[in-house]
């Protein structure tokens, strides 16, 4: 298993999209350490810069609505796999994008958006989340303090996580 | 009990339940192009896992950049070209033979009613126009498809849409779509299938209906799709005649995947297109759309009329018939790229290749090409195209580029005009 939690980016937006977690020029890269520096290059979001140094320390990512739509695109998680994010929380994801989250051994946690909103009042104080992946808890901490939230994540999306993936699951049952 | 088409065909398909929710249905074909595959090929063959579950359902193409622009593309070519060789994959289009994926593979028949069909594309819900379940996937899912011929779902819910009234004239299968996109949003039907119902839908072509369950995805739906009728039928019969004893057999068989009387949808929408204007897209979100009227003026530098949205014969014989005879404006580049080499050949022979260069186009080979910005009409920076595609993200034509959706009518009055245009002031010629 991989390792989840740590330094946390917040992107306040609703609809980003995997052409903007990772532009299609990119694909025709087949490494996925090629993608690295070109995470959230063409994300639209007023004062976002790809480059400042949250985006290249954080570990987990924070945001709004219906995270990852657009193209079917497995390099948007690998793009963050490679830059040592393996976890986004998020009030919904798009469908492809989850799945191939948790395809990849990392978790894509949907939380309500009152809670959502919780974790976005960190924002501005250098916060963090630890997850504890057997209790299905993440902890965020900040300067604002310290505060636990329960999450729940599909048994079989789990059972990915635990087997390193879904090709190995796959090929060992089917 | 009463059933979707999208639970009949889960249960035709299952192969085991192995949490509560999640479905493991066996697949019955696995399309692949060459920007998500050559990926799944290397991943198989560093796990010692290159392996192919069925050559003969595995079907492959090359068509997002083609001919290779550069080393890295003629790579991923080559990748793909070598692995389907040494896995005796049959159905490999390459080129001089290859088309846009969701406009060839329909094509040579190869999607059925009741099929599952997954590819690592986004666009590949498409397919439900033939009353079967297709969903885009990721790699991962990909590789485990060419592997195992399996994919696990979560059982979708399926959204009843019904097109009612009729299509006024100038009004198309892609205005219908972006106003249903307005309607559920682009997260309205996440985790759902969308069902395109109605005496709309019923009189529609193939082609039409393809445009429909194409930018399903754009409201977040995981498959579009339309029940099998006799439209399908005369559309597959080519591919399908040794198999029944006539036509009524056919229809017969395809009626038992149609969703039964008293069925349960998630929701029902009744969308009367009578009054329906020609739609366009303003931001950079496919549901951010608006009536032409409301968007006639504004200036574009560049008309795409292509993709697997609206490449396909029909939409080249309607945006046709507003140019012939006509100019396109000289501020205005226009680029059609006909979607399947038999199209782009039916297209010439009917004279509409001709009528595009006369007007001014450049009509390139079949390749998604300036769909998704990789080749063939990318934009600069501030740049602004009038696009059949199916996607206006930020972005998508080009870094710092805006691409307003609008289908292949709206595209032809707007490459006249140099600005966007509302087709139903300008005649028709016949073609
Ligand atoms: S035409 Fe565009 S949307 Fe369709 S498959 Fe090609 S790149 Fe994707």
């Amino acid at each position: 298993m991989k390792t989840y939690g740590g330094k946390v980016l917040f992107l306040d937006r609703s609809d980003i999209n995997t052409d903007e977690i990772i532009p299609a020029k990119y694909l025709t890269e087949i490494s996925k350490e090629a993608l690295k520096p070109h995470m959230l290059e063409d994300l639209k979001m007023q004062g976002f810069d790809p480059q400042s140094p949250i985006v290249r320390e954080a570990k987990v990512v924070v945001t709004r609505a219906n995270f990852g739509c657009g193209s079917s695109r497995e390099h948007a998680p690998w793009v963050f796999e490679v830059n040592d994010i393996n976890v986004v929380i998020a009030s919904s994801f798009a469908r492809i994008f989850r799945q191939n989250m948790f395809n990849c051994g990392m978790l894509a946690i949907e939380l309500s958006e009152g809670v959502i909103e919780e974790l976005f009042e960190h924002r501005a104080a250098d916060a963090s989340i630890a997850i504890d992946f057997e209790k299905d808890r993440l902890t965020i901490t900040s300067a604002k303090g310290t505060k636990a939230f329960t999450y729940s994540i599909a048994e079989f999306d789990k059972a990915l996580v635990k087997a390193g993936g879904w090709v190995e699951f796959a090929d060992s049952k089917y | 009990m009463a059933m979707t088409l999208a639970e009949k065909v889960f249960r035709a398909h299952l192969r085991e339940e192995p949490f509560p929710g999640t479905k493991v249905l066996n697949v019955d074909v696995v399309l692949c192009h060459e920007i998500t595959t050559p990926v799944a090929i290397n991943d198989l063959v560093a796990r010692g896992k290159d392996r192919v579950f069925d050559p003969e359902k595995i079907k492959v193409v090359i068509d997002h950049v083609t001919p290779a622009k550069d080393t890295k593309t003629a790579v991923q070519g080559k990748i793909l070209r070598d692995w389907a060789r040494r896995h005796n994959i049959r159905d490999f289009f390459d080129i001089g033979r290859n088309g846009v994926c969701h406009a060839i593979f329909p094509e040579k028949g190869y999607i059925r009613p009741g099929y599952t069909v997954i590819m690592g594309d986004s666009h590949t819900c498409t397919h439900g126009a033939f009353g079967a379940f297709a969903a885009g996937v990721g790699t991962t899912d990909l590789e485990v498809g060419i592997l195992k011929g399996v994919c696990s779902f979560r059982a979708p819910e399926t959204i009843r849409v019904n097109i009612n009234g009729n299509l006024p004239e100038g009004v198309y299968a892609k205005d219908v779509i972006l106003k249903v996109i307005k309607t559920l949003t682009v997260k309205g039907a996440t985790d759902c299938v969308i069902e395109f119902r109605g005496a709309v839908v019923d009189v529609m072509s193939m082609e039409s209906r393809m445009t429909l369950c194409n930018m399903a995805i754009e409201a977040g739906g995981t498959s579009g799709i339309c029940m099998p009728d006799e439209v399908t039928l005369e559309y597959l019969w080519p591919f399908i005649s040794s198999d029944y004893k006539d036509k009524g057999a056919a229809i017969a068989d395809f009626r038992k995947w149609w969703s039964d009387e008293g069925c349960r949808y998630s929701r029902v929408l009744d969308i009367d297109v009578s009054e329906l204007a020609p739609q366009v897209t303003y931001g950079f979100k496919p549901d951010e759309v608006k009536d032409v009227t409301e968007m006639e003026g504004t200036p574009v530098d560049q008309v795409y009329i292509g993709s697997c949205t609206n490449g396909r014969i029909e939409d080249l014989r309607v945006a046709a018939a507003y140019l012939k005879g006509r100019q396109i404006s000289p501020l205005v580049r226009g680029v059609v790229s006909p979607a399947t080499p038999r199209i782009f050949r039916q297209a010439d022979d009917e004279g509409i290749i001709g009528i595009f260069m006369d007007a001014g186009f450049c009509v390139t080979n079949p390749t998604c090409g300036a769909c998704l910005g990789m080749s063939n009409g990318v934009l600069a920076p501030g740049e602004v195209c009038a696009s059949t595609t199916n996607r206006n993200f930020s972005g998508r034509m080009g870094k710092g580029g805006t691409v307003h959706l609008l289908s292949p009518a709206v595209a032809a009055v707007t490459a006249i005009e140099g600005k966007i245009a509302d087709p139903r002031k300008f005649k028709k010629e016949t073609i």
